[in-house]
């Protein structure tokens, strides 16, 4: 892809890779992610996913590949206006106050000072911070330190935000608390990166997703694409006769388990077709149900497949 | 420039609110009383002369500029130790790199608040103390204002070396290695003198080498001649070479313009390599 095309995308990457001396932490991870939307970066631990953050955001250096961050090749200064950013490993000044935290930021961030204010305000109400905002930083629990990293990550209208593990010290309301700032986010056309092992809450806000193993992208696309939702209904039925059985493979896959029979890649709308279909065969149908694979069952399915 | 002095801002800031102005204030008024009050007691010893006062008063300020040299060099060894490595170990730094700063900006600005801390704390306490010495024996050393130019010079040199060292080194680690080149470099210096004195080109290359490479016991020894007065240096040089052999408190000559030229290379040198290593590192 051409510099001119990932313009138009907030996050683009061909055969990014990084290597700490004979460690590979990442090998050739090429991805996009458009603008506006929630993209999730799944992967075990040690997958790399925290290493692809931090080359996004110039923390680290490539030892091959490119990339490129809202059009411009990775760790360009400017750029950097447009982002934010909460790093895994979240710590800020304890000797300052959180709104003296945030005016660091706003101040490096190269902001109008006579914007400060309006945008400090909004970003301690956004995270719920308002009360404590004259509060040494020493003295917050983890969870507050985690809420403040997201107000500064927030600051400024960035068009991109990347979250690396952004609910890993929070409670639950707090992770609640996320997920709508990041619908917020989204609904105001900021794109999200959102990188975290917590399959859940992938699946609650991302439109796409990429999986990532041993520093590559092993499976990518939207939730449905992901999941495979193009179809697969299980079906319980007694009286079925074997050659009959033999017979509904036109249907999709087949897998049967006796009394269960599980059709992999049919339609919603071949249903009753199907459902008659064994009727006439003399089967008896007891239920029929879509099967609902969570993301948990395809992230370790890709997983294991990727070991074989 | 903006960032740099925003960053040197902030580590000023901090050295404030962490109270380590307050302490590091008031211990050395509490020092400067103490001293001050040692010199007053000078001139009322009995049967000492005017000239002896004087001749006491300046070996005695040398000791005492020793003491706060010391206390600076070590001061900007702690401070500067984990400036960058505790930031980089803390994540304190992975907030404000992805910031539209540059990572020398960063660097830069550590090192400009440190070298403010350095200078002020070398000419407040310095002036200081010589207004205490001042008012108790009337002694005033013949170049104050270049002695302390030196002192802080010192300080700031080690400061800067440390803060190479913490763009890589935990801070502990950075911190010791600097302290061991201190005093290498102090021993260094006691060596140039003994192969000076007794004419040793094996021991002298020795002192110079060292010299070249940490020059902070040469700073302190451009710092001892502007204390020293110029009929005490007279007597020490009627003295000849080898009666001032290795005394680490006396410099006969001021430091060469090419010496000076050499430290400021050494400085532009190690802050070269301090940006070089801060931008190559991952973090």
């Amino acid at each position: 892809m051409e510099a001119a095309d990932a313009a138009s995308l907030a996050v683009h990457t061909q055969d990014l890779a990084k290597r700490y001396g004979k460690t590979v932490a990442l090998s050739g991870l090429t991805m996009s992610v458009r603008r506006a939307e929630v993209f999730g970066f799944l992967g075990p631990n040690g997958a790399g996913k925290t290493t692809a953050v931090k080359l996004l955001v110039g923390l680290a250096l490539p030892t091959a590949g490119q990339g490129w961050v809202l059009g411009a090749p990775i760790g360009d200064l400017e750029t950097r206006r447009r982002l934010g950013y909460l790093p895994e490993l979240f710590r800020y000044q304890g000797w300052m106050k959180a709104r003296e935290v945030l005016g660091l930021h706003c101040e490096l961030s190269g902001m109008g000072r006579s914007e400060w204010r309006k945008e400090i305000e909004l970003a301690l109400q956004i995270v719920g911070l308002t009360d404590r905002a004259d509060d040494k930083v020493e003295g917050f629990s983890k969870g507050m330190q985690q809420r403040l990293g997201l107000g500064v990550a927030l600051l400024g209208r960035p068009e991109l935000v990347l979250l690396d593990e952004p609910t890993s010290a929070l409670d639950p309301v707090g992770r609640h608390d996320v997920r709508e700032i990041i619908r917020t986010l989204k609904a105001r056309g900021t794109a999200v990166f959102l990188n975290s092992h917590l399959l859940s809450e992938v699946e609650q806000v991302c439109d796409r997703l990429a999986v990532v193993d041993h520093g590559r992208v092993i499976a990518t696309g939207t939730m449905a694409q992901i999941l495979g939702q193009d179809g697969a209904v299980r079906v319980r039925v007694t009286g079925l006769p074997a050659d009959g059985r033999a017979g509904l493979g036109e249907f999709g896959n087949l897998e049967d388990e006796g009394e269960w029979l599980t059709f992999r890649g049919l339609s919603t709308d071949r249903v009753p077709q199907l459902v008659a279909e064994i009727v006439r065969q003399g089967g008896r149908v007891y239920a029929v149900e879509p099967r609902h694979e969570t993301l948990e069952d395809r992230f370790l399915q890709l997983l294991k497949e990727q070991d074989s | 420039m903006r960032p740099v002095l925003t960053i040197a801002r902030l580590t000023i800031l901090e050295a404030s609110r962490r109270r380590l102005l307050l302490a590091l204030g008031v211990l050395t008024v509490v020092v400067i009383v103490l001293t001050s009050w040692g010199f007053s007691r000078l001139p009322t010893m009995s049967g000492v002369t005017p000239a002896e006062v004087r001749l006491a008063s300046s070996q005695l300020t040398i000791l005492v500029a020793f003491m706060f040299s010391g206390v600076l060099a070590l001061g900007s060894t702690l401070v500067a130790a984990p400036s960058i490595a505790s930031d980089i170990e803390s994540g304190i730094a992975l907030a404000i790199l992805p910031r539209p700063i540059r990572r020398s900006q960063l660097l830069m600005g550590k090192w400009l608040g440190l070298a403010l801390l350095v200078t002020v704390y070398a000419a407040g306490s310095g002036l200081l103390e010589l207004l205490g010495i001042w008012l108790a024996t009337g002694y005033t050393p013949p170049n104050p204002i270049a002695a302390l130019t030196f002192v802080a010079a010192e300080g700031i040199v080690l400061m800067t070396l440390t803060l190479l060292l913490s763009t890589r080194l935990a801070p502990m680690t950075g911190g010791v290695i600097a302290l061991v080149l201190f005093f290498v470099g102090w021993i260094g210096g006691i060596a140039l003198a003994i192969g000076t004195g007794f004419d040793n080109e094996t021991i002298k290359n020795i002192g110079t080498g060292s010299r070249l490479l940490i020059p902070t016991d040469a700073l302190w020894h451009g710092a001892i001649f502007y204390l020293e007065p110029p009929d005490f240096l007279a007597l020490a040089r009627a003295g000849g070479r080898g009666a001032r052999a290795g005394n680490p408190f006396f410099a006969d000559a001021p430091l060469p313009g090419i010496y000076l030229a050499w430290v400021v290379g050494w400085l532009a040198a190690i802050v070269g390599l301090a940006n070089w290593s801060f931008a190559k590192r991952d973090l």
